[in-house]
C-alpha cells in the first residue's frame, strides 16, 4: 500500500496537468476564433461593384447593394495533440523506444560527448514521464571476453544509471543489468556490427 | 615395516594403527599377486625402445546379434579413449583386415598382431542380457600371449563401460588417472528457443552436461532465460551457475542427482562466475553488492561471506589454486584485464601476466601440475595460453583459429576445455596442455563457458 501512494499520487497531478492544458488549448483556439472573425475575409468584405454613374446625370443615388452577411467560417478545433509516447503500451514502446541506446567505444565505460547526449534526452523523456521505472542493460561486442565483459557490462550500465542521477533521475527507478556479450543486437563480425552491441540498452519496465 | 615394528612397541594406540594398516597392506599386496599371475615381469606392455606401446582393438565379439551394434561401439569408445591420453599408439582400425578374427581367446592371432606391430591387443566380448550388457574386456601382450588385464562390466551404457575400462587401463598399464568418465558442463542455445521478454530476439542459453567426448547429452536447466558459467562441484554431484531467471544475473547450484535447486547468495546484489573450492566447501564469485565487481567467498549454503577484493576497478572470474588457500583472478586495475593472485584471505596480492594486452579466465590446473591458463589477445581474436608458476614462463597453446576463449582443465590436468569460432559459430573443443590433440565437442548450437568434472 505504501507503494501505491506515490504512484496514485503522481497520476493525479498527470491528470491536473492535463486538465489545465486542455484548457489553455480552448483558451488559444477562442481568441484565434475572434482574431479571424474581426478580420472579416476580403473575399467577403470586399465592397459591392459600384456603378458609376455618367458624370451629368442626377439621377438619385442607387439604392446601396444589401450588405451581405456572412457567418464567419468556423475554424475547426485542432484535434488535440496526442501523446504519441505515453499512450502506446511496454511491448511497443520497448520495440521501439523513444530513450535510445548510448554507445561505447571498446573495452571502455566512458561516455563520450555523443553517449552523455543521448542519455541527457533519455533523462528529459524520463522527467516528462516520472512514472516510467527503467532498467539500463550493459552491453559488450565480441572483440571481449565472455566473463571479463560480464563485469564491464556491468559498469557501462552503472556509468550511465550514475549519470542520469546527476541529471535529477532518481536511483530508485533504474535499475542496472550487465549482459555482457550474451545478447548481441547486430549478430555481425564487423566494427559496424560491434560499435552496435557496445551500448547501454534502456529498457522501460513499468510506466 | 621396520618403522611399523618399532611404533608398535611404544604405544596400543599406535600399535592398533599399525597392524590396521598392515592388514590394508597385506590385503593389496595379495589382490597386486593376484593380478600379476602368471608372471609380475609381463603386467606392464612395452612398446620398442622410445616408443610407446602399441595397441590394436579390433571389434568386440556380440555373442547374439541384438549385441551387434554395442560389439562395434565397444571397440570404437575404447580405441578414443585410450588414444585421448597419447600414452598408447592406437593401431588404425581400417588396417586389421590381414589379422585372423578370433571368437575366442584361444583363437587369438598373436602372430598376425605381431606382425601389424601390435605389443598389446585387446580381446572383448558383449552379450545382452535383459536390457544390459554384459561385457568382458581383456588385454594380451602380444609377445607373452597372455592376459595382463581382464574384468567383467554389465549395464545399459556400453559407452559407460568402454570409458570404465579406459581409466582401469590406464590406471594399470601407466600409473594414470584417466579421464574417460569425466563430464563437461557447459551453456548452449541448441534448443534454438527465444526469450520472452520486453527486447526481442534473445537467445535462451540452458546448461547442458555431456560425456569428455561430446556424447551424451543432458539439459539441466529448463527456466527458458539466459544461464551460463557452470561449475561442477568436485564430487560431481552438483553444479553452481550464473542464471538470469530472475532478471538479473545470480548464483544457483543444480544438485543433479536430487532435481533441486539451491540460491546460495538469496538474491542479495548480483552475483556470477561461481567457481568450487576444491574441498567443495566453498564458493567463489563476483558480485556487484558494493556498486562494482569484486571477488567474494562464501560457504555453499551461503554462510562465511567474506570479501576477497576491494578495489574500484572490475575484479571478476575467480579461479582456486588447488589446495584452496589462493585465488587468480581478472583485474583491470592496472587499466587493462590482467591476471592476478591473492590468498583466499584478501591478502598478498600479485599480478602474473605482464606482457599481455589483454588476458581473462584464468583457471588454475590440478596438481601435479602448477599452470594457469587464461585467455589472452593476440590479434583480432584470443587465444589460449598458460602461465608456470613454477618457471614463470608463458606458453601459448591455441595459435590464431578463429577465438579461443574460456579454458577449463581436466581433473588429470593433461587436458584443456575451451571455446573455439574455428569450425564456425561457437564451439567445445579439448586439447593436450601441449596444445596437441584438439577435437571438437560439440557441433550443435553455440556451446559457451565449458567446466570440466571431476
Amino acid at each position: 500500500m505504501m507503494f501505491t501512494l506515490p504512484g496514485s499520487h503522481f497520476s493525479v497531478r498527470v491528470r491536473v496537468q492535463v486538465r489545465f492544458v486542455l484548457r489553455a488549448l480552448a483558451l488559444v483556439a477562442l481568441v484565434l476564433t475572434m482574431a479571424c472573425a474581426k478580420k472579416t475575409p476580403p473575399v467577403t468584405t470586399a465592397p459591392p461593384p459600384v456603378s458609376v454613374p455618367p458624370a451629368a446625370s442626377a439621377a438619385p443615388p442607387a439604392p446601396p447593394a444589401p450588405q451581405r452577411v456572412d457567418d464567419a467560417l468556423p475554424v475547426p478545433a485542432q484535434p488535440l495533440a496526442e501523446d504519441t509516447v505515453g499512450g502506446r503500451s511496454l511491448d511497443d514502446l520497448n520495440r521501439d523506444s523513444p530513450l535510445k541506446p548510448a554507445f561505447f567505444p571498446l573495452d571502455s565505460s566512458d561516455l563520450d560527448s555523443e553517449g552523455r547526449a543521448v542519455v541527457s534526452a533519455n533523462a528529459e523523456l524520463l522527467k516528462k514521464y516520472p512514472t516510467w521505472m527503467i532498467t539500463v542493460e550493459g552491453h559488450c561486442d565480441e572483440r571481449g571476453t565472455a566473463e571479463y565483459n560480464l563485469a564491464l557490462g556491468e559498469r557501462r550500465a552503472v556509468v550511465v544509471k550514475t549519470y542520469l542521477a546527476s541529471l535529477g533521475i532518481s536511483p530508485d527507478r533504474i535499475r542496472t543489468v550487465s549482459y555482457g556479450k550474451e545478447f548481441p543486437f547486430d549478430p555481425g563480425h564487423t566494427e559496424a556490427a560491434w560499435s552496435k552491441n557496445r551500448r547501454a540498452h534502456f529498457v522501460i519496465t513499468s510506466k | 615395516m621396520m618403522h611399523l615394528h618399532h611404533a608398535s612397541r611404544r604405544t596400543l594406540a599406535v600399535a592398533a594403527l599399525a597392524s590396521a594398516v598392515l592388514c590394508v597392506a597385506g590385503l593389496f599386496v595379495a589382490q597386486l599377486r593376484g593380478q600379476q599371475q602368471p608372471s609380475e615381469i609381463e603386467l606392464v606392455i612395452s612398446g620398442e625402445p622410445g616408443t610407446p606401446p602399441r595397441y590394436a582393438i579390433p571389434e568386440f565379439v556380440a555373442a547374439s546379434p541384438d549385441a551387434a551394434e554395442a560389439a562395434k561401439t565397444l571397440a570404437q569408445v575404447l580405441w578414443d579413449d585410450l588414444n585421448f591420453e597419447r600414452e598408447f599408439y592406437l593401431i588404425p582400425r581400417d588396417t586389421y583386415g590381414s589379422v585372423r578374427a578370433a571368437r575366442t581367446a584361444d583363437q587369438i592371432d598373436f602372430a598376425g598382431w605381431r606382425e601389424l606391430g601390435a605389443d598389446g591387443v585387446v580381446f572383448g566380448t558383449v552379450q545382452k542380457v535383459g536390457a544390459s550388457f554384459q561385457v568382458q574386456v581383456r588385454l594380451f601382450n602380444v609377445r607373452s600371449r597372455q592376459a595382463v588385464f581382464s574384468k567383467e562390466y554389465t549395464g545399459a551404457n556400453v559407452r559407460l563401460i568402454s570409458h570404465t575400462a579406459s581409466d582401469e587401463i590406464h590406471l594399470q598399464q601407466r600409473n594414470l588417472k584417466g579421464v574417460a568418465r569425466t563430464k563437461l558442463a557447459f551453456s548452449s542455445d541448441r534448443n534454438r528457443e527465444k526469450i520472452s521478454g520486453p527486447v526481442q530476439n534473445r537467445d535462451v542459453k540452458e546448461i547442458y552436461i555431456a560425456d569428455y567426448d561430446g556424447e551424451n547429452v543432458r539439459r539441466i536447466t529448463t527456466n527458458r532465460q539466459l544461464n551460463i558459467t557452470p561449475a561442477w562441484s568436485p564430487d560431481a554431484r552438483a553444479i553452481a551457475y550464473t542464471s538470469y531467471r530472475r532478471g538479473y544475473p545470480d548464483i544457483f547450484v543444480a544438485l543433479l542427482y536430487q532435481g533441486l535447486q539451491e540460491e546460495p547468495t538469496r538474491g542479495i546484489g548480483q552475483n556470477f562466475l561461481p567457481v568450487w573450492s576444491p574441498d567443495g566447501t566453498r564458493l567463489a564469485f563476483t558480485t556487484n553488492r558494493d556498486g562494482n565487481p569484486e571477488i567474494y567467498v562464501m560457504n555453499r549454503d551461503g554462510s562465511g561471506l567474506r570479501r576477497v577484493t576491494n578495489n574500484p576497478a572490475i575484479d571478476v572470474t575467480p579461479t582456486w589454486s588447488p589446495s584452496g588457500t589462493q585465488i587468480a583472478f581478472t583485474s583491470d586495475r592496472a587499466g587493462t584485464p590482467q591476471i592476478y593472485i591473492v590468498g583466499a584471505d584478501g591478502l598478498n596480492l600479485r599480478r602474473i601476466t605482464t606482457t599481455e594486452s589483454y588476458a581473462d579466465r584464468p583457471t588454475w590446473s590440478p596438481a601435479p601440475f602448477n599452470e594457469i591458463a587464461f585467455a589472452a589477445r593476440t590479434g583480432p581474436g584470443f587465444d589460449i595460453k598458460v602461465y608456470d608458476l613454477a618457471s614463470g614462463q608463458t606458453r601459448q597453446i591455441t595459435f590464431g583459429e578463429g577465438t579461443n576463449e574460456s579454458p577449463a582443465f581436466s581433473p588429470n590436468g593433461r587436458h584443456i576445455a575451451f571455446t573455439s569460432t574455428r569450425a564456425g559459430r561457437v564451439q567445445l573443443f579439448t586439447l593436450a596442455r601441449d596444445g596437441k590433440n584438439v577435437r571438437q565437442i560439440t557441433r550443435d548450437g553455440n556451446n559457451y563457458t565449458p567446466a570440466w568434472s571431476n
